[in-house]
């Protein structure tokens, strides 16, 4: 008799996706997934949705979902668990979300030690709305509002969140990761439950920022903008563990 | 027992709400509403609540939305400029149909403006404020004690429509002390919540609380609820108060601070012999068009008195339909009229109304 080795997690529903081939959403929604059925916390669990292309995840993952505003993930979450401190709160929010439109919202909750947990997914690119330039997008790269590539001059330089969130007191927790490789997946894994489990053990605001590939809007293959994101992105943004509490399990 | 005290209207705001059961209040601090945050903050951790001061207006009011997504009694409150902010997440609270109750103490703008007492976000209560096709419960007190009542109102109807209610006062009415008798805390747990989201527990089915409609022919069905949700409101929970307009030939309208004076304006004509009348919404949203409309039909000439360069007159013109004829007087800036100023405006009409009539009695050309 077959035996069954790989299968969906229990806390994700069993539809397909509307991301594009080659995007990391589905990767990192599985990530989530997994921890969540792995420390059994789906039945008391209530996910922020943001604005952008990872706002239908909560038609992925089968939790209690709001739809929040662009970039209000952390205060809605924050108005959550003030009134439910024994129930889990996540937010799952893109680079324009959280690091543009959202700043204040993501430091003003990491500064607090809010004790929730936030997914940031960052692509250096505005997916949903095709392809406009974020605060993460690198300096030179082109997007549809930097045609000629984003300048200095122009455009500023990208935000680096865990480094600046790693100025404030509040976080328990801040890692990089990223998923382009099966190596880095299992790190990330590993990386988005030891968050969940900070929120658990009530340590306080916990923060994974996850390097993703949009193809789309790079305008790569999905194997170019692998490589891409290794070569490009990593340099800038090194996938790290920023601050991790003692004796977290 | 009850007991008369004598209070701000900001504290009584505070101390009603607190009393109606709301336990979480997300702030942020602006003048002329800060003591009401403030009593918050001393008194919501003496029941178990919370009260937090959050780094925006803008934040204030999503931690509002979040709050009231797990079904609890919450609220903010602010003034002119820190409502404007508000006005993306109050959008999101419509259209997520999610109960949540906000105050704005008005002070004058547009812009900074000042700090000083008017009624110029009229426009931005009873017309939605936000982007999208919605409408708040507007409730408009004109006294201490009808803040501390109409907070127990607002968060009731605010669970009943599953709509955001905002407390409309000003100025004048939040910094003013009067004696009020504060209503008794509310027992038991209130309505039922079943639409929370509150963790699925053993539940088959998550639940999504969202204002995403991405099919046009629902969020066409989603507006068209919304539509019949406010018809209901408007035909169950209108309310105004008449004063002397049994027999009156000229009626003024006004809300709130506006109101009292009027009030006083109304006796002073009466005084005179002048058939003075005063029609004071209590909600500004629905709007009382159906006492206006039915004086209007008699006959009665209509003044709005607003403390803005006129915004409610535009709903007192509707509610008149042409029937009659509709003056307005305001003042504007923080600059408060004295009644004398309301009656002089009252008199004129009366003269007006004199004059058209011996003309016609004259068959003047």
């Amino acid at each position: 008799m077959a035996k069954i080795v790989f299968t969906r997690p229990k806390s994700m529903k069993d539809v397909v996706t509307h991301y594009c081939p080659g995007c990391h959403h589905g990767i990192i929604h599985r990530l989530v997934g997994e921890a969540l059925d792995e420390l059994e916390l789906a039945p008391k669990t209530i996910g922020v949705a943001p604005v952008g292309c990872s706002v239908f995840i909560y038609d992925y993952i089968d939790t209690d979902f709001i739809q929040a505003s662009h970039g209000r993930a952390p205060a809605v979450a924050t108005g959550v668990k003030r009134a439910l401190p024994d129930k889990f709160v996540f937010t799952y929010q893109g680079d324009g979300d959280l690091a543009a439109i959202g700043t204040a919202e993501i430091i003003h909750a990491a500064a607090r030690g809010e004790n929730i947990t936030v997914i940031f997914v960052n692509n250096a690119i505005y997916g949903m709305t095709g392809g406009q330039s974020a605060p993460t997008t690198l300096v030179g790269q082109s997007s549809t509002t930097t045609p000629k590539g984003r300048t200095s001059q122009n455009d500023g330089f990208p935000i680096q969140v865990c480094e600046m969130l790693n100025t404030l007191q509040g976080p328990s927790m801040i890692s990089r990761v990223a998923v382009h490789t099966p190596a880095q997946v299992i790190r990330a894994k590993k990386a988005i439950r030891r968050a969940f489990q900070c929120q658990v053990e009530g340590r306080g605001f916990s923060f994974v920022e996850v390097l993703s590939a949009c193809p789309t809007n790079w305008g790569m293959t999905p194997l170019d903008a692998g490589k891409w994101l290794e070569n490009e992105m990593i340099p800038y943004y090194p996938v790290k563990d920023f601050r991790i509490p003692e004796g977290v399990q | 027992m009850t007991q008369k005290v004598l209070m701000k209207g900001n504290e009584a705001i505070a101390e009603a709400a607190i009393r109606a059961g709301c336990r979480f209040f997300f702030g942020y601090p602006i003048t002329p509403q800060n003591e009401l945050l403030e009593y918050m903050a001393r008194n919501l951790p003496k029941v178990d609540g919370v009260f937090l001061q959050s780094e925006s207006e803008i934040g204030a009011i999503n931690m509002v939305m979040g709050a009231a997504c797990t079904g609890a009694r919450v609220m903010t409150s602010s003034s002119g400029p820190g409502i404007s902010l508000k006005q993306e997440g109050i959008s999101y609270i419509a259209g997520s149909e999610l109960p949540a109750v906000i105050v704005n103490i008005m002070r004058t703008g547009p812009g900074l403006g000042g700090i000083a007492p008017t009624q110029s976000d009229y426009y931005q209560a009873a017309k939605g404020g936000g982007h999208g096709d919605y409408r708040l419960m507007v409730l408009a007190p004109s006294s201490v004690q009808e803040m501390a009542d109409l907070m127990f109102l607002a968060f009731d109807k605010a669970d009943e429509y599953r709509n955001p209610v905002m407390v409309l006062g000003d100025g004048v009415l939040g910094q003013m002390m009067e004696p009020v008798i504060l209503p008794e805390p509310k027992e038991g747990k209130g309505v039922e919540k079943p639409w929370a989201t509150t963790g699925k527990g053993n539940n088959p089915k998550s639940k999504l609380i969202t204002s995403l409609y991405i099919k046009p022919e629902e969020a066409e069905k989603f507006c068209e609820h919304l539509a019949a949700k406010y018809l209901t409101m408007a035909e169950r929970d209108t309310r105004w108060e008449s004063y002397r307009t049994e027999d009156a030939e000229i009626i003024v309208v006004a809300y709130g601070t506006a109101a009292r004076l009027c009030m006083a304006a109304v006796d002073m004509a009466r005084d005179k012999g002048i058939r003075a009348g005063l029609i004071r919404p209590i909600t500004l949203f629905p709007f009382p068009s159906a006492p206006i409309y039915a004086a209007a039909e008699k006959g009665a000439r209509f003044l709005t008195v607003e403390l803005s360069t006129g915004q409610m007159v535009d709903d007192v013109r509707l509610a008149v339909s042409g029937k009659s004829t509709v003056s307005f007087y305001g003042r504007s800036g923080g600059m408060v009229p004295d009644p004398r100023d309301i009656l002089s405006q009252i008199e004129q009409i009366e003269s007006e109304k004199n004059g058209s009539t011996a003309a016609t009695e004259g068959g003047a050309a």
